[in-house]
């Protein structure tokens, strides 16, 4: 039995909303697929699942607002024999805060700190203490177990609030910038070639499969992100983590204010016009607020484009626990020297940010050169 | 209706050994400067006069002697009260009172007993210094054979002799030097006689037990005023027993209050409030809601220096934070 909890789907999330279970007891569960959607300070996520099973039990009622880490449900994997018991169908609890007690023993959660005495009595009254709000020292007592610290909100609508979008974005900046000492490394890049390319390609493209100059940038970051793989990861438990795979953030801004950087897996291996694809859907949802849960969690460098507002240069601010982020400027004709000759080109400033604990501003200069070479020959991505 | 009557603590110690050798003709007592001193803290003021050289005996400086000699006479059928100035000097009786006092009747097959009572002041706070300052009834709680009183009030300090002297086996009695002065009403009359085991509830309460003795009660006091100001409701358990302690009263408390705080002016490494907390771990383990703090003394000998001397022993302030702390306020 494996218990489903509650994601945490970014640095600056501690809870959620459920507010639809899109299966219920005794659906079959494959890996990937959509389970529920939770309502979270950056809108509606879909939260896939990371387990073949079945969906034995619910634990947590429609507009229940639970902290990360909570059990949500519990999944039978594929090898387990079925439940004896019968399956209850969603449980309707008194006190929303709380979920009902686990048909199984919850696994021990490292971390988690709970007095004996909280123990005993959450399980007087039945109360699941994964379900509980610790306090601020981060110790679950009686006093937590007995007197909610967290009333449950009333059910927010499906969207995007921005004010608390606003606080996220503030959460994860500031500890941004709290914890993470950056360093700036910039490159001009001229971006001919590339916009002439793109033009020929576009004019033999229907409309609808037009690319964007930033299907191109995406994914020759990612080709560039290969070969200087500091630069793509995380950063947990004070240590740099690489990661194979490239899977870029990239930051959508909303209508309103606000912006998400859901995560566009593999652009490296993908053809422009499958990045293209996944770039509309990306911003699509972002707009509707129906992103996936792994699209919130898994970038591992993030891409901010500020090119469309005529900004030159973009000095990023790294969204933890990643280690890097890129910058791209307007691309725009300037006066530019080639071949010792002064000429009109199109050129663009690209800027890493990089986390100095994870990487080194030699390793983004490495970078920006390979980028720069990378965007010289269009035709070969 | 009981009539009270204005006392000191010393008066109340006073009195009690009056009152014992007025009912029970083998009562004596013998110490350093007993008789014509009065006592190194005036308890026995007075007595000399009244019942003569023989009941009121100063001794030599000679804490294993005249210990013995104490041993001995309860061996005899008398009914010794030995006065040690400070709990420091005891060491110098350790020997009598641990290998003897204490083992005989097990040493004996129970043929012999030692009905002795040893009086001895303990404690800190008058500036006298590592040497007359320390707390060391935990050593003596330590051993099976004694029995250990703490008498922190008023009636425990008048009514807790007549009945050790009452006790077949010794009786090890710590007095606080900072109780002395301590004025306020016992009974006027009537028995007056105090049980030698078991703990009080000296304030109920029901959000954090303070568990404490001796000089320190005061102090326990004192802070559970102060918190219940804040709305925390502290229970303060005076152990008067050190030996054998009263496990039921601690741990019936700390299933109430789910939180223990224990005060201690022993230092911290192997004291009486680590035997506590042991005992509240194994007893009420499931009921706490916060690990169980101590305010003990600092680890270090007791200093001279009045603001050194504060700050090495358990005070208000610390108490305070320690509950507190429990409470996670």
């Amino acid at each position: 039995m494996t218990a489903f909890r509650m994601p945490s789907l970014g640095a600056d999330m501690d809870e959620g909303t459920l507010v639809e279970w899109i299966k219920k007891p005794g659906d079959q569960l494959k890996r990937g697929d959509i389970i529920a959607v939770v309502e979270t300070q950056k809108g509606a996520i879909e939260i896939e699942v990371f387990h073949d099973g079945v969906l034995e039990a619910i634990h947590v009622k429609t507009g229940s607002r639970v902290p990360v880490g909570e059990v949500l449900a519990t999944i039978r994997t594929a090898e387990e024999p079925e439940s004896a018991q019968p399956v209850p169908p969603e449980v309707v609890t008194q006190k929303p805060v709380y979920a009902p007690p686990a048909q199984v023993a919850a696994p021990f959660t490292p971390g988690l700190k709970i007095t004996p005495a909280a123990s005993s009595r959450a399980k007087e009254l039945g109360i699941d203490v994964q379900s509980v709000f610790p306090g601020q020292d981060g110790i679950i007592g009686l006093k937590e177990i007995e007197v909610p610290s967290v009333p449950a909100k009333p059910k927010a609508s499906r969207g995007i609030n921005l004010d608390e979008m606003r606080n996220a974005i503030a959460a994860a900046m500031a500890r941004s910038k709290r914890e993470i000492p950056h360093y700036y490394v910039s490159s001009i890049i001229d971006m001919t070639a590339m916009m002439e390319w793109l033009a020929t390609e576009n004019a033999r493209r229907t409309v609808s499969d037009r690319l964007l100059a930033a299907v191109p940038i995406i994914k020759a970051c990612a080709l560039g992100l290969q070969q200087v793989p500091e630069l793509n990861g995380h950063f947990l438990d004070d240590r740099p983590l690489r990661i194979a795979e490239v899977k870029m953030g990239i930051g959508i801004a909303l209508r309103g204010g606000g912006l998400i950087a859901p995560a566009l897996a593999l652009p490296d291996r993908l053809s422009l016009t499958e990045i293209m694809q996944r770039l509309s859907d990306l911003v699509a949802r972002v707009r509707g607020g129906r992103l996936r849960s792994s699209e919130l969690t898994e970038a591992t460098v993030t891409l901010s484009n500020l090119g469309d507002n005529s900004a030159d240069m973009v000095l990023p601010v790294i969204y933890p626990p990643q280690v890097a982020i890129i910058g791209v400027g307007q691309i725009d004709a300037r006066p530019w020297v080639v071949d010792g000759t002064l000429a009109s080109r199109k050129i663009a400033t690209f800027a890493v940010a990089g986390d100095h604990r994870a990487n080194d501003g030699r390793s983004a200069a490495r970078f920006l050169r390979l980028l720069g070479e990378i965007l010289q020959k269009p035709e070969m991505l | 209706m009981s009539v009270l009557r204005k006392v000191t603590y010393r008066d109340a110690v006073r009195e009690a050994i009056q009152d014992a050798m007025h009912r029970d003709a083998s009562v004596f007592l013998m110490g350093e400067d007993v008789g014509r001193y009065g006592g190194a803290y005036g308890c026995s003021k007075g007595l000399l006069a009244e019942f003569g050289e023989d009941r009121i005996r100063d001794t030599p400086l000679a804490e294993a002697g005249f210990t013995g000699a104490g041993i001995g006479a309860a061996l005899g059928g008398m009914r010794p009260i030995v006065e040690i100035m400070t709990v420091n000097f005891s060491l110098l009786a350790l020997d009598q009172i641990v290998n003897t006092a204490a083992a005989i009747r097990h040493m004996s097959g129970g043929q012999f007993s030692v009905p002795l009572v040893i009086r001895m002041a303990t404690g800190a706070g008058r500036q006298l210094a590592a040497q007359h300052s320390h707390s060391l009834e935990n050593w003596y709680a330590h051993v099976p054979g004694i029995k250990v009183v703490a008498p922190a009030t008023l009636a425990d300090a008048r009514g807790m002799l007549w009945t050790a002297l009452q006790d077949p086996d010794p009786v090890v009695m710590f007095e606080h030097a900072m109780l002395y002065n301590d004025e306020g009403e016992i009974a006027a009359e009537g028995d007056l006689s105090m049980p030698i085991e078991g703990a009080a509830i000296r304030r109920p309460g029901t959000d954090c037990s303070i568990i404490t003795y001796g000089g320190s009660l005061k102090k326990a006091l004192a802070a559970a005023a102060e918190l219940a100001g804040e709305n925390f409701n502290c229970e303060v358990i005076d152990l008067r027993a050190l030996r054998p302690l009263d496990g039921k009263t601690i741990l019936a408390s700390v299933e109430k209050t789910h939180r223990a705080v224990i005060v201690d002016e022993g230092w911290r490494t192997g004291s009486l409030a680590a035997e506590i907390s042991a005992l509240i771990m194994e007893g009420a383990f499931f009921a706490l809601d916060a690990p169980v703090a101590r305010v003990c003394s600092a680890e270090v000998p007791i200093p001279y220096a009045r603001h050194l001397e504060i700050s090495a022993t358990p005070q208000v302030a610390g108490i305070i934070t320690a509950v507190r702390g429990v409470l996670r306020r």
